[in-house]
């Protein structure tokens, strides 16, 4: 599970996002850098106000309606996160969610081979699971 | 391999003395209400409002994450629903009274002696979710429809009808019950069979109103002598109270215990795909980035809602049970013995509830890590009217335990397979069939849902 996969790794860069915030969702609401990367989110939000915190790195920003803000960090976590609204915004707020992709899903691919890896230790220890019984 | 708890005396004690339930009956039942007029009084807008942050996000994370899986119908023995109701039925809130009141106190129709009603219960407000769980109004306007009907059951028909046939929540509790380390069960199934009264069935006669077995027949329609799995018994205690030969057990023992002897019943099998079903489509609804998908789902009577909710129903009630049927129609083929396709197919279902269950806790754990925050706030400011009750109004909003989400969630679905892999096979053996499609089946559903939230 932990053992490193063997990725391509990419010269980190600068990199800007543009993110439309409107209720309740974020477009493009699925963003992908590259680890080392030093990213800026232009959040831009369409409607009410919005927010955008980020998972793992814990850092946020606010727009107002019609306004821009920035938020710059590096990607220093490689994986998926999710990116989610911090600022009340109407009733399906708790669920406006956004995914931004630091590198490979590599967590998801372990998580993949883990489930593969699991079934077949079970099969190995236990061989009468595959077994059908004549009855 | 069983422990009997009830040999424990304080637990015994506190088990069948009727006070301590009562207590968190009150509890339990002030909190409802609190949360129905909160619902109605209230802020308009969910994550302020005590009716939404303590039903969808408090007490679901105890329910999903803690009661259901360790105490399986723990919750419905707590529930506030059908306290009034049953109240009212019996004439009396502790002992039972010299004269019963005279209700109507109709048996359950035949016909409708199984869970399909439960099924479209659950199927119905898991259509309308994304209102119900975002809307404080609307989650009142559920909670106090649930209660009046819980009360209204209470006075035309016998025990707990409501609880038993209707309730969305009871029927997938009982369900995933099954799988709980905890169960009721009768000690000697002899002394059962030649008690003469059944006092634990019929409720204690009025002679013995005064004295300490004195209780009521089960208010789940069940005979305790006949217990053989967890999903209808409600762990109300009502049977260690009223049993005149201290025959009744509360037992710790194996998770999954009782998904050993898999289900012949249909009605089961599809609450094991609606649970499924819903925990996968939920996932892609409330946690994904799809924004259009949740509009979609709150826009109700759209054209998109239309379209998301024969997807949903197609989902449900058309693909899972489908591919399903095709998975168990090859592991037939294997087999050199006669069972047929229904049997199989109720039996081999049986597999899906470690798989529903575990995919409810990787849902609800992100649900509930990420809007915990807002129960610190709304209890504060329960009706989102500016009160500080306690210091805590302005908390802010805040995801938890994030970084470790992921492996939490990862470890909970590859455990629900094995977990589903060890019983597709138990169940396997029951039908003379390979389990190995529906292990396959299973675990194409698990990379689907790892794929949701990972």
């Amino acid at each position: 599970m932990l053992a490193p996969l063997p990725v391509r790794a990419s010269a980190p860069m600068q990199r800007t996002l543009r993110v439309e915030a409107s209720q309740f969702a974020y477009a493009p609401a699925v963003l992908e850098v590259n680890p080392g990367d030093t990213v800026t989110i232009e959040l831009v939000s369409t409607d009410v106000v919005h927010g955008l915190y980020l998972d793992g790195y814990g850092v946020s920003v606010t727009a107002d309606p019609g306004q821009t803000a920035s938020l710059t960090f590096t990607a220093d976590k490689a994986g998926s996160f999710r990116f989610r609204c911090n600022v009340t915004c109407g009733a399906l707020h708790p669920f406006m969610i956004g995914k931004i992709q630091v590198g490979p899903n590599t967590w998801l691919m372990r998580a993949i081979a883990l489930t593969v890896l699991a079934l077949l230790a079970m099969l190995v220890l236990r061989p009468e699971l595959a077994k059908v019984e004549a009855g | 391999m069983r422990f009997e708890l009830t040999r424990i005396p304080f637990v015994k004690t506190l088990l069948k003395n009727r006070w301590p339930q009562l207590l968190i009956w009150f509890v339990m039942l002030a909190g409802f209400i609190f949360a129905i007029q909160a619902g109605l009084f209230g802020t308009a807008v969910g994550n302020r409002n005590f009716g939404i942050v303590f039903v969808w996000i408090a007490w679901w994370a105890v329910l999903i994450l803690v009661a259901v899986p360790f105490f399986g119908r723990g919750w419905c023995a707590a529930c506030p629903i059908p306290l009034p109701g049953e109240w009212l039925q019996r004439g009396a809130i502790i002992s039972p009274p010299e004269r019963k009141p005279r209700w109507f106190n109709l048996r359950w129709p035949n016909k409708l002696r199984n869970i399909w009603l439960q099924n479209l219960t659950f199927t119905l407000v898991a259509l309308f979710s994304s209102v119900i769980l975002t809307t404080p109004k609307v989650t009142a306007i559920v909670l106090a429809a649930m209660f009046f009907l819980a009360i209204g059951m209470s006075l035309v028909f016998k025990r707990r009808t409501f609880c038993r046939y209707i309730c969305p929540v009871g029927g997938f509790i009982g369900l995933y019950a099954q799988a709980a380390p905890l169960e009721v069960r009768v000690k000697d199934k002899q002394v059962c069979l030649t008690c003469k009264d059944k006092p634990c069935y019929n409720g204690t006669t009025v002679e013995l109103r005064e004295s300490s077995q004195a209780g009521y027949g089960c208010p789940w329609d069940v005979f305790p002598g006949g217990l053989t799995k967890n999903t209808y018994c409600g762990l109300c205690m009502e049977c260690l109270r009223t049993c005149p030969y201290d025959n009744i057990a509360v037992n710790a023992r194996p998770f999954s215990a009782d998904l050993a002897k898999p289900s012949t019943r249909m009605d089961e099998a599809f609450k094991a795909f609606i649970m499924l079903g819903a925990a996968m489509v939920y996932a892609g609804v409330f946690l994904g980035p799809w924004g259009t998908l949740k509009l979609a789902a709150y826009s109700v009577g759209t054209t998109a809602w239309s379209v998301y909710a024969a997807a949903f129903l197609g989902f449900i009630f058309v693909l899972l049970p489908a591919s399903f049927l095709g998975a168990v129609w090859i592991g037939k083929v294997f087999s050199r013995v006669k069972t047929t396709l229904k049997k199989s197919f109720t039996a081999m279902a049986t597999a899906l509830v470690p798989l529903g269950l575990m995919f409810w806790v990787a849902f609800s754990l992100s649900f509930v890590l990420t809007n915990g925050a807002y129960i610190v706030s709304s209890l504060s400011d329960p009706f989102g009217w500016g009160w500080n009750l306690f210091g805590s109004a302005a908390v802010p909003w805040q995801p938890i335990l994030t970084s470790v989400l992921l492996p939490l969630q990862t470890l909970v679905l590859v455990g629900g397979l094995l977990w589903t892999a060890t019983t597709a096979r138990k169940a396997s053996l029951e039908v003379n069939i390979s389990a190995v499609p529906v292990i396959v089946f299973s675990t194409a559903a698990t990379i689907a849902m790892l794929g949701l939230l990972l």
